[in-house]
């Protein structure tokens, strides 16, 4: 398997849930409606504490790779990023190896997640 | 993919084609770059271009949807026509581009000497590459000055334009995301903006004017903060340092607190204010009395909170402000910019490298559009365009007829009536483009001999109201040019370049040019749109149409502080094209029109305070307008993929004010005001300001009956009904379609 050992980074501090991913990887890969490659989340919004002057605010939209995503297999194949990652709008979607993708997670900081699909 | 990969990966039958997006199907200029999978002349994919310096590789889902448009089942692939007395059935009879064109100049012959040119009004959409073509084809083919487009106050986009002008004497200002450079932030002379205000706009959905909206987010990631100026607490709200969450329709006090801070508490760029700008002395007067604790309380919002953004904006040079949609759609909106282009200006951000840049004023095509007036008999362009007489400071920098007052001749007869219309890429029944519709609808359908539309598919539009369709290319289809800002603040020009065969439909553009060369032929040289761009390309940057294809995109240039080097005014001297050749906080100009020549606050004509027993009924805010990811407008609802995002028109409301109006998420619920009513589905959230709620905008339901009276199930969502008539501000400008106010109650379904 090329793919062996390769994941998906997402920075969801900044992804903006603009759907770009499902909808590149659901083209791609003939997805029906009904089911995803990579699924979009809302958490939140909800608030973390109640000063009326500075409110702050849980607001994340997390995309997960399904059991349906083969990390564009063929496309890596073709020295080509995974759809998901060129298309996304918000530039948070990284492939790579599990060292190569800790390391990038560390510099990226807060809210960063490592799949493997 | 990039240049090198494409080129390795395409073969005779199997290619990727570059190219730019913009319309049809609908979105701004933001010029996007993408590639297009084609395999025996067929689209089969849409992919990212890695090399485009704006988007880098970055697509929308519309885009990335592009083959759903193109081979869709109902797309409208040739003319059509249909016989008066056949409207509102579909009756439509496929004919040729050579038996339509015939048609349309028997018809077009018929109407203006009976009744005149000026008995032609040309409906123009917005957004699509629509808004180029618009013009001209309405004043050097039709030769009539009524080029509308039918948004109460017309509030999109043009009242920002003229406030502009006449404030900065300049074009439309933007802020600096470094798009004008092909290296991007990297660029020797660009400063990252410390702070953006994100007012009034979500320019992450669709790219406003051409602004390319995720560019917020790169410089989010670069260390640029955020202030938001919002009734909801939107995505990029949660990250925002200051989040002035204010009552719809009330920017102008929160503007006006926050020069009071600025200059009460001396934090303005002195030099620039005393070398080039006029009456900030005057401006100084008028806000004194305009503290955070007096706008906090007319706006529902923290004092605080505006005294720390005004703080944090003014002593963090340089700053930009990204102003949006809710400048136009407001009757106070003509102040609220005022306001906001003087805070700009006396933190010393105009034209600065991260403040905000300022357009050119003679653009590319611009000087077109205004020269193709003189194709208007001179008598009916000064004494027929409707309103432009009473409404001086909108003719001025406007080419349109005032939209309330077209509305008025319609519905009275007087001066004149209008006995044909041509909706140029314009579903306005269904859209943003039009208030009231029903009442444009009625006459329209009683009024009008013929009726002819240009677009992709069948709409109520012109289901209701057209005899004759003209049926338009879509992106990778045609051949043309985007330019963000339609040009008003152009940071690069991209080739629409074809992929794939146009067939038996056209662009917008070669429309506009066949109807010239056949109704008007002098002022028409054109054969077609590539020569047509070969000429003005040819004009501006000395290359061609196909110069522009290999090239792909061209950047050319912008120059900082145009003020100081005599590049603003016509006379070359230093400052800018005002008549004081300052930035006028202090305007000249609309003192001349009549207007207070400062900033000031009036409450939204309908709201809790101005019409308080009218409140005890219709106790919320309306509020609407926000866009959506899966469609453009009243665009892409036949889309399957992108129906899927957004299914349902929805209407936000706080969970208190669900629980107390006695609706729950994901009910239908009506929502009403004494000019209308809409039926859309309850999303409750935390983050919409309680005793407000958002109405989505521009649904239509392609799945339904088309035919009368049903028309697509335009009315049963029509948030524009509850829009009102001849609300708009002094000049002509602004209308509340972003604050009016409404009730809210349970209904069984869409249908009830």
């Amino acid at each position: 398997m090329q793919t062996e050992g390769i994941g998906l980074l997402i920075n969801y501090q900044y992804c903006t849930g603009c759907h770009s991913c499902e909808v590149a990887c659901r083209k791609k890969n003939d997805i029906p409606l009904g089911k995803w490659g990579i699924k979009l989340n809302e958490v939140g919004p909800f608030k973390l504490d109640e000063d009326p002057d500075h409110t702050t605010w849980e607001f994340d939209y997390v995309p997960v790779p399904t059991s349906l995503c083969d990390l564009c297999e063929d496309r890596l194949a073709q020295g080509l990023k995974p759809v998901c990652e060129i298309d996304c709008q918000a530039l948070v979607i990284e492939h790579g190896t599990l060292e190569e993708l800790a390391a990038r997670a560390r510099e990226l900081g807060p809210k960063t997640a490592i799949y493997l699909p | 993919m990039n240049e090198t990969q494409a080129k390795a990966l395409s073969t005779e039958n199997d290619k990727w084609v570059r190219t730019n997006c913009w319309s049809a199907p609908g979105c701004h200029p933001a010029g996007c770059g993408l590639y297009l999978h084609v395999v025996d002349g067929k689209l089969v994919d849409v992919e990212g271009d890695e090399d485009h310096p704006i988007s880098q590789g970055r697509v929308c889902s519309r885009a990335l949807c592009l083959d759903e448009a193109v081979y869709h089942k109902d797309r409208i692939t040739h003319p059509m026509k249909r016989a008066r007395e056949d409207r509102g059935l579909d009756k439509w009879e496929q004919i040729s581009w050579d038996e339509a064109y015939d048609l349309l100049l028997t018809k077009t012959r018929e109407i203006q000497e009976k009744y005149g040119p000026e008995a032609i009004i040309l409906f123009a959409g917005t957004g699509r590459e629509c808004t180029l073509s618009a013009y001209s084809a309405c004043f050097a083919a039709y030769q009539s000055p009524n080029e509308v487009f039918a948004m109460s106050g017309y509030s999109c986009y043009g009242p920002r334009c003229a406030i502009s002008f006449y404030i900065l004497g300049a074009g439309y200002p933007e802020i600096d995301y470094a798009a004008f450079f092909p290296e991007r932030y990297d660029y020797e002379g660009y400063t990252l903006p410390k702070y953006m205000i994100v007012w009034g706009k979500y320019p992450l959905i669709s790219n406003p004017d051409g602004l390319f909206g995720h560019a917020i987010v790169d410089m989010m990631k670069r260390g640029m903060k955020l202030i938001t100026v919002d009734p909801r607490v939107t995505w990029l709200a949660s990250r925002a340092e200051y989040n002035i969450q204010l009552r719809p329709g009330t920017d102008a006090a929160v503007a006006l607190a926050m020069l009071h801070v600025i200059i009460y508490e001396d934090l303005y760029d002195h030099e620039f204010v005393e070398k080039w700008t006029h009456g900030f002395d005057q401006l100084k007067e008028r806000v004194a009395e305009w503290t955070p604790e007096k706008a906090a309380e007319i706006c529902w919002c923290s004092a605080e909170v505006i005294r720390g953004a005004a703080r944090a904006f003014a002593t963090n040079g340089p700053s930009t402000i990204a102003w949006g949609l809710a400048f136009d759609t407001s009757t106070n909106g003509v102040q609220a910019g005022q306001a906001v282009l003087s805070i700009a200006a006396i933190c010393g951000y105009i034209d600065v490298p991260g403040g905000m840049t300022i357009g050119e004023k003679e653009t590319l095509l611009g000087k077109w559009w205004t020269d193709s007036t003189a194709e208007v008999d001179p008598d009916i362009w000064n004494y027929k365009r409707i309103g432009a007489q009473e409404f001086p400071g909108f003719a001025a920098v406007q080419t349109h007829p005032q939209p309330d007052r077209v509305l008025d001749a319609l519905e009275s007869g007087e001066p004149y009536q209008f006995k044909m219309a041509h909706y140029w890429g314009t579903n306005f029944l269904a859209n943003t483009s039009a208030h009231a519709p029903h009442r444009w609808y009625e006459r329209l359908k009683e009024e009008t001999e013929f009726g002819v539309i240009n677009d992709v598919f069948m709409t109520p539009t012109a289901m209701a109201l057209c005899e004759l369709f003209l049926p338009v290319s879509c992106v990778g289809e045609r051949k043309g040019a985007v330019m963000p800002q339609f040009g008003r603040n152009m940071s690069f020009i991209g080739s629409m370049t074809q992929a794939i065969p146009e067939n038996d439909t056209k662009c917008d553009i070669d429309i506009m040019i066949d109807m010239g060369r056949m109704m008007n032929p002098d002022a028409w040289p054109w054969t077609n749109v590539e020569d047509f761009y070969d000429d003005w390309l040819g004009r501006f940057y000395g290359f061609g149409y196909n110069e522009l294809v290999d090239k792909n995109v061209y950047f050319p240039g912008y120059t900082y502080k145009k003020y100081e080097k005599g590049m603003l005014r016509s006379d070359g001297q230093p400052g800018f094209d005002t008549p004081t050749g300052k930035v006028e906080l202090y305007s000249t100009l609309y003192e001349i029109f009549g207007e207070d020549p400062l900033p000031y606050y009036i409450e939204p004509r309908y709201s809790p305070y101005s019409k308080p027993e009218m409140a005890e009924v219709y106790p919320l805010v309306l509020t609407t307008g926000a866009r959506k990811w899966g469609s453009f407008h009243s665009e892409h609802r036949q889309m399957a993929t992108l129906r899927d995002i957004d299914p349902d028109p929805i209407l936000e409301i706080h969970p208190a004010d669900a629980v107390k109006y006695g609706v729950k998420d994901g009910d239908w619920a009506a929502i009403e005001n004494p000019f209308g009513r809409a039926v859309l589905r309850v999303k409750e959230v935390p983050t919409i300001m309680e005793g407000v709620v958002h109405a989505q905008h521009g649904w239509w339901y392609p799945e339904q009956d088309g035919e009368e009276p049903n028309l697509f199930g335009v009315w049963k969502t029509s948030v524009d009904s509850l829009i009102p008539h001849n609300e708009m501000g002094k000049l002509g400008f602004g209308a509340p379609f972003k604050n009016v106010i409404c009730k809210v109650y349970r209904v069984e379904s869409l249908d009830d």
